[in-house]
């Protein structure tokens, strides 16, 4: 009696196990000419893309320069990677990319340990490695497109509020967290230049607070260092939560005009205040740029140009000719200043 | 007390586990377990005859490393559903016992002696979703959403957002390395022994009797001498433990701790278990189909993958094949019991009812 109720599972089973199985041979011979005509040893190049994550608007900027270098130089690149930004998300996409015997990788990686053993697996099936944004360790990868060196955020961000000052003045710096590294190293390379270089004699440096990268806390310091130095004439802030939370502050303040603010920001947190004239400029790399150089270097590697020695130079289209410095870095160059006029031009 | 073998029985069970009247081959063959495992080489054979580079060399190892951590812990969380329990902070014991080996071999311990307190942390959080679950007798789906949030709170407390990552090339190899020449992977071997520890504990002895038991009814298991209290107590120690060794294989293999690793595998080993045939309710399953459910899903996800289908469509042909898996049966058992109804209903309308909701 109890039997019948398992006969329609095992039909079940076996109509699925057939279904499945007659589709498998119907389209054998599909399948195989698809592979066939997918010609993936032939001229044209074929690349994946690994952010560190999808549906970032930063990456989805830096694909779409990815693309647009592709489609000038006539190879295939795609766009893979996980929902969330953690290294064993991306090592699965690793391997595929080996399993598929790529040309190139092109990532962003979450992790600079974690990505190796992967990542060597993939260049022993031929992949040729690149890293973009967050680097590897360098024994890893083949190059690493560098977005700006710490040395040239920090002569940028001095330029920047030098000339929105007009040379001359009290300024302030609103950073992160004391500890974090990079903000530690970007401010004392700006302390060292104003104490050096002729051109900053008359600006002197009378503060340096920390908004621990929290909205409040920074939107709050902001406040304290307009009260604490009432001729203050700028405030430099080398991070991107930091920079917009003083603009929120300036933008409803009576200083707002009168105290200039530049930094480290993304357009879409800036474009109100730069719209509303809170803020003249400020700066970051191009993220469209360097997925664009990642791309063209991918491809010099891939089609034995260059073989990612210290010294060799390619061409990336209408960025121009870049060379490999130490390490297999590439440098994209000096940040790119946003302001009034260009900063309708990105989303992120 | 399901083993009744007269169809006459008056007391129509509601729910059963095996059918002993039918002969042995048709209790192996027709089997929701022997449908998953038909799909799952049905997939197999589909994928390497049609996706691009999915019957190249490094196919099985990559995936067979996928699948580890999720078929390590499907073994204990098939024996805790089945006994009508959930364990949901599997994953959570993971991340600690992935930072807890890197901040110990941070300290200068060796990787053996960390991998053991890692281990030791895991049997002590299953311990404790145990001992309130089995002697407190707080349900085990709170008690572990509770601890899921625990333990990963401590991960990610001890190590806040840093990483450590220097690990002995000899251990992280091990993790990485396959069994000779071969394609198979070196924490295979452990896992077989798990595998064969479990099926032992689950389908030939005493204590797997009891589990089924527990599932269907716990009260008239507790009246036919089983100890539940203790039964339950050691399935989430078992759990714990094995979790911890996952957690291990897991950092060796991508030679990162973090307290963030593994996030939301829970979700991933429950959807293997129930994919594999076994009852939400508890007291239904077996172990070969949980192992194809894993498999199935580790498959699916290689060769969508491999023809660069975004991970949210992989979510969602995981999902539907889990609803199907879990509706389908429910589906055919109710069209089954109109259809031979009609039909015998004139003869012996006694015995239809019995038939008719003999569990699936």
């Amino acid at each position: 009696m109890k039997f019948h109720t398992r006969r329609p599972i095992a039909l079940a089973a076996i109509i699925l196990t057939a279904s499945a199985a007659l589709t498998a041979c119907g389209s054998d011979d599909g399948g195989d000419s698809g592979s066939d005509s997918g010609s993936d040893g032939g001229g044209e190049l074929s690349m994946t893309m690994l952010p560190k994550n999808l549906g970032n608007p930063y990456f989805d900027t830096s694909t779409a320069g990815a693309e647009a270098a592709a489609e000038d130089l006539g190879i295939e690149i795609e766009e893979v990677g996980p929902e969330t930004a953690s290294p064993d998300a991306q090592v699965s996409y690793i391997n595929t990319v080996a399993q598929q015997g790529k040309d190139a990788l092109i990532l962003s990686a979450n992790d600079p340990e974690a990505l190796c053993d992967a990542i060597d697996e993939a260049r022993s099936a031929d992949v040729k490695v690149i890293t973009f944004d967050a680097d590897t360790n360098p024994d890893c990868r083949d190059l690493f497109i560098n977005q700006a060196t710490a040395e040239g955020i920090a002569a940028k961000q001095l330029e920047l509020i030098s000339e929105q000052i007009g040379g001359k003045g009290e300024i302030a710096i609103l950073s992160a967290a004391a500890n974090a590294t990079n903000q530690n190293a970007w401010i004392d390379m700006m302390e060292k230049e104003l104490a050096d270089n002729p051109d900053y004699a008359d600006i002197e440096l009378v503060d340096t607070v920390y908004g621990d990268d929290d909205d409040q806390k920074s939107f709050d310091q902001t406040e304290a260092l307009l009260q604490n130095h009432p001729d203050l004439k700028g405030i430099i802030s080398p991070t991107t939560v930091g920079i917009a939370a003083a603009a929120r502050y300036l933008s409803d303040s009576s200083s707002k005009g009168k105290v200039a603010l530049t930094g480290l920001g993304t357009p879409n947190q800036m474009r109100e205040y730069v719209e509303n004239g809170t803020v003249e400029s400020f700066a970051l790399w191009n993220p469209s740029d360097l997925g664009a150089l990642a791309t063209y270097a991918a491809a010099a590697l891939a089609n034995g140009d260059i073989s990612g020695e210290e010294g060799d130079s390619f061409e990336a289209g209408d960025l121009g000719e870049f060379e490999v410095g130490a390490d297999g870095v590439v440098l994209l160059g000096e940040p790119f200043t946003f302001d009034a006029d260009n900063i309708g031009d990105f989303d992120f | 007390m399901t083993t009744t073998q007269s169809p006459a029985a008056p007391a129509a069970p509601t729910r059963t586990y095996a059918d002993y009247s039918a002969p042995l081959w048709r209790r192996w063959l027709l089997t929701r377990e022997m449908a998953v495992i038909a799909l799952t080489v049905a997939v197999f054979v589909y994928a390497t005859i049609n996706v691009d580079n999915f019957d190249g060399p490094l196919t099985v190892k990559f995936l067979l490393q996928d699948i580890a951590p999720i078929l390590l812990i499907a073994l204990p969380m098939t024996l805790i559903i089945i006994t009508g329990e959930i364990d949901l902070s599997v994953a959570s014991i993971m991340g600690l016992s992935s930072v807890l080996l890197g901040v110990f071999h941070d300290s200068g311990m060796s990787i053996p002696a960390a991998a053991v307190l890692a281990l030791l942390a895991g049997l002590a959080c299953g311990a404790l979703n145990g001992f309130l679950i089995a002697y407190v007798g707080l349900p085990s789906l709170a008690v572990t959403i509770g601890t899921l949030a625990l333990f990963r709170g401590i991960a990610v407390g001890l190590l806040g957002t840093t990483a450590i990552t220097e690990f002995t090339d000899k251990w992280s190899d091990l993790a990485t390395n396959t069994i000779g020449e071969s394609r198979i992977p070196l924490v295979m071997i452990p896992f077989a022994v798990l595998t064969i520890a479990f099926v032992v504990l689950l389908h030939f002895s005493t204590f797997g009797r009891g589990i089924y038991e527990i599932g269907l009814n716990d009260e008239a298991a507790h009246f036919t001498g089983v100890n539940v209290a203790r039964t339950k107590f050691i399935l989430f120690v078992l759990s714990g433990v094995v979790s911890a060794f996952a957690g291990i294989y897991f950092t060796l293999r991508y030679g990162s701790a973090r307290g963030d690793n593994a996030t939301g595998y829970e979700l991933q080993v429950i959807a293997a278990v129930l994919l594999g045939g076994v009852s939400i309710f508890g007291g239904r399953g077996r172990l070969h189909g949980v192992l194809a459910g894993v498999v199935l899903i580790g498959v699916i996800s290689s060769a969508l993958r491999l023809e660069s289908v975004t991970v949210n469509v992989t979510n969602i042909i995981v999902g539907l094949l889990l609803v199907a898996s879990v509706i389908l049966p429910s589906v055919l058992a109710w069209t089954s019991s109109r259809l031979p109804r009609k039909a015998a209903t004139p003869p012996e309308s006694s015995s239809t009812p019995n038939a008719a909701s003999a569990g699936v």
